[in-house]
C-alpha cells in the first residue's frame, strides 16, 4: 500500500507542477495576483507531495518492505538503521527522488520569499517559479517513466540483496544530500536568469533575488565535495583524496562555474556591470549540474554495463539536458542585442578582477569537461581508446587554477570601477614577502623538491597573506577588527580557505611518506618518524559483517603515543570486503594505517602513510563554506531589515 | 512483472552504483583478491621510488579508472611486479611504457599521448584561455570607453549619477 501511496504522491506532485508552470507564466504575463498566488501555492503543494513520496520510500526501506523492487535490490534486514535510512539515496531510483525533493525545497523557498503583490518583482518571481516547475516536470516524468522507485516485485523475496558495503558509512548521510543541495540549488539561479530573459527587463532585480539561492547552493556544494573527498580519503585505504574521476569531475565542474557565478553576481548587483555574463553563468552553472547528472545517471561513463540495460534513462536525461541548455541560450541570443551594456569600469578595477575570475574558472570547468568527454568521443568516433587520467588534469587544470590564485589577492583589494594597481600591489607587499619566504624555506628544507609542490605552497601562503592584508586594510586597526561587518570578512575567509586547501593538497600528495611491510605479531615497521608495532589481530563481529581487527602500537622516539585499530571487514550478504583505515591526526599531519591481507606462513601486510597537512584539505573546504554561510546570513538579514523598513514606510501614512 | 535478478548481477549493480554515487570509495571496490597482491618493495630505494612514480602513470585495465598504484586487482599487482623486474634489468621508464603500450595500447597510459587525435585535448585548454582572454579584453575595453564617455558627460564615477 505504501508504495502505491508514494507513486500517487509523485503523480500529484506532477499535476501540481503543471499548475505551477501554467499559473506562474500566465499570472506573470497578465499581472494577475490570484494566478501568481496559485503558482506559489502549487509550488508548496508539489513540495509537500514530493516529500510525502520521499518519506514513503524511506518507510519502505526502514521496514524492509521487499515487495518494492528498489528496496529488495538495495537493502537488507540486518543492515543498521542508519544505513536503511541513508540507503534510500544509495541507488539510482532513490537518489532521483532525493534530487526531486531538493528541487522542491528550493521551489518552496522561492515561493515563500516571493512578494505577494503584482509588481514587477512578483512577476519575475512568478516566472522563475514556472521555470522551476518545468524542471520538476521533466524530472518527475523521468522518474515515473524510467526509474520508478516504487515498482513492485512479486513474489517478494525473504531477504534483500543488501547495500554496497562501501556505502555503509556515515558519509552517505552527508555527502549526497549536500552535493544535491548544491547542484540542484543552482536551478534557482537558472530559473531567475530565465525569468529575467523572459521578463524583457534589463536590471539587476533577478540577481538580487537569485543571489541568496546561488550562495546557499555554492556553500552546500563546497561542503558536499569536501565531505566526499574526506570520505574517499578514509575509506579508500591508501590516503588518496581526489582522483579526477568522472563522477568527481561531475561535481567539480558546477562548483567552478558556481564560484564564477557568485562573483559575477556580486558585481552585477553592486555596480550593474556585465549583466550578460552573469546571465550566461547562471545558465551555465545549472547546465553543468545537468551534464553531471547525465554523465552519472546515464552510465555513459565508467562502464558500458552500468545502465546499459536501460538506455532510455540516458536518452531521457540527454533530452532534458538539450532542452534546458539550448532554450535559455536561444532566448539569450534573441534578447542579448537588446540588453543595455553593463555599467562602465576601468581596466584596473574589481570588475576586471571578477572577469578574470570568470574566465579562468569557466576555462577550468571546460577543460575538465573536455578531459572527461574526450575518451568517450574518441572511442565513439574513431574506436580509439585512450585514458585521460590525473596527470592530464594536473598538467592542464592546475596551471589555470595557479593563474587564478596568483590574481586572487588583488580582487578584494581593488576598488570598484577604478583601482590603483601600484597601490594595491604595494598593499600586498607583506603577503608577497611571506610567499617568497615560504618558497625559500620549502626549497631549503623539503625533499623531494617538487616544482608543483613549491608552487602550491607559495600560492597557498600568498592567498592566506592576501586575505590577512585585505582584512587589515578594511579594519585599519586591531581594535576595529571587531567592528567590521560580517560581509567584509567573506572574501578574505573564502580566499584564505582556498590557500589552506592548497597547502593540504600538496602536503598529502607530494610530501607523504609511506611504508608497506609484512608484520608478524610483535614485529615493527617505521614510517615518517613513527614506529608501528603489530601487537595482535582478532576476529570481531559487526551487525552485518565480520572483521579482522589489528592492534598496532604507535611509538615515536621510543615512547608509546597511542594504539590504533585498523580493520579489514567482510560483508557476507554483499560478498564484499572493505578496509577500515585507522587515522591518527595531529591536525598538522595524519598517520594513516591500513591492515592488508594475511600472508601464508603468518603475518599481515600492513601499509602506513604519514600525510603531512592532509587535514588542511577539509579544514580549508569548511573555511570556504563558512564564508559562503556568512555571506548568506549577511544577505538574509539585510533583506529582513529592508522588508521591515519597507513595512515601516508603508505603515507610516496610517499613523 | 520483472523476474528477480540473480545475486551476482545485483552485487555488480550495487558496485556500479557505488561507482556512480560515491566519488572516492569506488576505488576500494575492486573485488577481494584471491591472489597475492602484495609486491615487496625493491631493495634499491632509488629504483623503488622510480617504480612508485611510474605506477601512478599506468592504468589498471580491469578497474574503474584506477592507476595500478591504487588498485588491488591481481592484474595491477602483476604489472607492479613486471615494472620492478624490468627496472632491475636496467630498462628505463620510457622503455617500460612503450613495452606496455605495445601490449595494451595507449589506453594503459594515464597521461594520454600528444598525437593528432588528441590535439584538441591537449591544446584546447590553452586555446580556451586565450580566446576567452580576447573576449573579456573586448568587454573591458568597451566598459572603459563607456567610462570615459560617462566622465566626459560629467557623471559621478562612484554612483554613475550626474554630478
Amino acid at each position: 500500500m505504501t508504495g502505491e501511496l508514494g507513486q500517487l504522491a509523485l503523480c500529484l506532485a506532477l499535476a501540481l507542477s503543471l499548475v505551477q508552470a501554467f499559473s506562474g507564466f500566465a499570472g506573470a504575463s497578465r499581472g494577475s495576483v490570484r494566478l501568481m498566488a496559485m503558482g506559489r501555492g502549487a509550488a508548496l503543494g508539489s513540495f509537500v507531495f514530493i516529500a510525502l513520496a520521499f518519506f514513503t520510500l524511506m518507510f519502505a526501506y526502514v521496514t524492509s518492505d521487499f515487495s518494492v523492487m528498489a528496496v529488495a535490490e538495495n537493502s537488507h534486514t540486518a543492515k543498521p538503521l542508519l544505513y536503511k535510512i541513508t540507503g534510500v539515496w544509495g541507488n539510482h531510483e532513490g537518489s532521483m527522488v532525493l534530487w526531486l525533493l531538493i528541487l522542491g525545497i528550493y521551489s518552496a523557498a522561492i515561493a515563500m520569499t516571493q512578494p505577494t503583490d503584482s509588481n514587477e518583482n512578483a512577476q519575475l518571481g512568478s516566472r522563475a517559479l514556472a521555470v522551476q516547475a518545468l524542471i520538476a516536470i521533466a524530472f518527475l516524468v523521468f522518474v515515473l517513466l524510467t526509474s520508478d522507485p516504487f515498482e513492485r516485485f512479486y513474489p517478494p523475496p525473504f531477504e534483500g540483496n543488501g547495500l554496497n558495503p562501501l556505502l555503509q558509512d556515515p558519509g552517505l548521510a552527508f555527502h549526497p544530500p549536500l552535493l544535491y543541495l548544491g547542484y540542484v540549488g543552482l536551478s534557482a539561479a537558472f530559473s531567475f536568469a530565465a525569468a529575467a530573459l523572459l521578463d524583457r527587463r534589463n536590471d539587476a532585480a533577478w540577481v538580487r533575488r537569485a543571489r541568496p539561492f546561488a550562495l546557499a547552493a555554492w556553500t552546500a556544494l563546497t561542503l558536499g565535495i569536501a565531505a566526499g573527498s574526506w570520505w574517499a580519503y578514509y575509506t579508500l585505504g591508501w590516503g588518496g583524496f581526489w582522483f579526477w574521476d568522472p563522477v568527481e569531475n561531475a561535481s567539480l565542474m558546477p562548483w567552478l562555474v558556481a564560484t564564477a557565478l557568485i562573483h559575477s553576481m556580486m558585481a552585477t548587483e553592486r555596480t550593474g556591470a556585465f549583466k550578460s555574463w552573469t546571465l550566461l553563468l547562471a545558465i551555465a552553472a545549472f547546465s553543468f549540474s545537468l551534464i553531471g547528472t547525465f554523465l552519472v545517471r546515464s552510465g555513459v561513463l565508467n562502464s558500458v554495463h552500468a545502465f546499459a540495460n536501460d538506455p532510455r534513462r540516458g536518452l531521457f536525461i540527454l533530452m532534458i539536458l538539450f532542452v534546458a541548455i539550448t532554450s535559455p541560450l536561444v532566448l539569450f541570443a534573441w534578447r542579448a542585442p537588446k540588453l543595455s551594456p553593463g555599467a562602465p569600469f576601468d581596466l584596473v578595477s574589481r570588475e576586471t578582477g571578477i572577469l578574470i575570475n570568470n574566465l579562468l574558472l569557466t576555462a577550468a570547468a571546460a577543460t575538465i569537461l573536455t578531459g572527461t568527454l574526450y575518451p568517450l568521443v574518441l572511442d565513439a568516433a574513431e574506436g580509439i581508446k585512450i585514458s585521460v587520467g590525473p596527470p592530464y588534469f594536473t598538467a592542464t587544470v592546475v596551471p589555470i587554477l595557479a593563474l587564478l590564485a596568483l590574481a586572487m589577492p588583488f580582487g578584494p583589494i581593488f576598488l570598484w570601477r577604478r583601482a590603483d594597481f601600484r597601490a594595491t600591489a604595494y598593499a600586498l607587499r607583506f603577503a608577497f614577502a611571506a610567499a617568497v619566504v615560504a618558497l625559500l624555506a620549502c626549497l631549503a628544507i623539503l625533499r623531494p623538491a617538487s616544482a608543483l609542490g613549491l608552487l602550491a605552497i607559495t600560492l597557498g601562503v600568498w592567498l592566506i597573506g592576501g586575505s590577512i592584508t585585505d582584512i587589515a586594510r578594511r579594519a585599519g586597526s586591531l581594535r576595529r577588527l571587531w567592528l567590521l561587518p560580517a560581509g567584509a570578512w567573506t572574501s578574505a575567509i573564502a580566499h584564505a580557505g582556498l590557500g589552506v586547501v592548497a597547502l593540504g593538497v600538496v602536503g598529502a600528495s607530494i610530501w607523504k611518506s609511506e611504508a608497506i611491510q609484512v608484520l608478524a605479531p610483535g614485529q615493527s615497521m617505521n614510517v615518517g618518524g613513527y614506529t608501528l608495532r603489530l601487537d595482535s589481530t582478532e576476529r570481531v563481529q559487526g551487525p552485518n559483517y565480520f572483521a579482522d581487527r589489528a592492534a598496532i602500537t604507535v611509538l615515536a622516539n621510543g615512547k608509546t603515543i597511542t594504539v590504533v585499530h585498523p580493520e579489514k571487514r567482510s560483508y557476507p550478504v554483499e560478498q564484499m570486503g572493505t578496509t577500515e583505515s585507522a587515522i591518527r591526526t595531529t591536525v598538522i599531519s595524519d598517520l594513516y594505517v591500513v591492515l592488508g591481507d594475511p600472508r601464508e606462513g603468518g603475518g599481515w601486510v600492513v601499509r602506513a602513510y604519514v600525510n603531512p597537512m592532509a587535514p588542511f584539505i577539509w579544514i580549508g573546504g569548511v573555511i570556504m563554506a563558512l564564508a559562503g554561510f556568512i555571506a548568506l546570513r549577511a544577505r538574509i538579514s539585510a533583506r529582513v531589515r529592508a522588508t521591515r523598513a519597507a513595512a515601516g514606510i508603508a505603515s507610516e501614512p496610517a499613523e | 512483472m520483472r523476474t528477480p535478478r540473480n545475486t551476482v548481477a545485483a552485487v555488480f549493480a550495487a558496485l556500479m552504483l557505488a561507482v556512480l554515487l560515491a566519488p572516492g570509495p569506488l576505488r576500494a571496490a575492486g573485488a577481494q583478491p584471491e591472489e597475492d597482491t602484495y609486491v615487496p618493495p625493491l631493495a634499491n630505494p632509488v629504483l623503488e621510488a622510480r617504480a612508485k612514480a611510474l605506477q601512478t602513470q599506468l592504468r589498471c585495465l580491469v578497474c574503474q579508472g584506477q592507476s595500478i598504484d591504487e588498485s588491488n586487482a591481481p592484474l595491477a599487482a602483476d604489472l607492479r611486479r613486471l615494472i620492478r623486474e624490468q627496472m632491475q634489468s636496467g630498462k628505463s621508464d620510457d622503455d617500460i611504457k612503450s613495452f606496455l603500450v605495445a601490449r595494451y595500447g595507449a589506453f594503459v597510459l594515464m597521461k594520454p599521448p600528444v598525437r593528432q587525435d588528441t590535439f584538441f585535448l591537449w591544446f584546447g585548454p590553452a586555446l580556451l584561455v586565450v580566446g576567452g582572454a580576447g573576449i573579456i579584453g573586448v568587454t573591458i575595453l568597451r566598459a572603459r570607453r563607456r567610462l570615459a564617455t560617462d566622465q566626459a558627460q560629467g557623471l559621478d564615477l562612484e554612483t554613475g549619477d550626474l554630478k
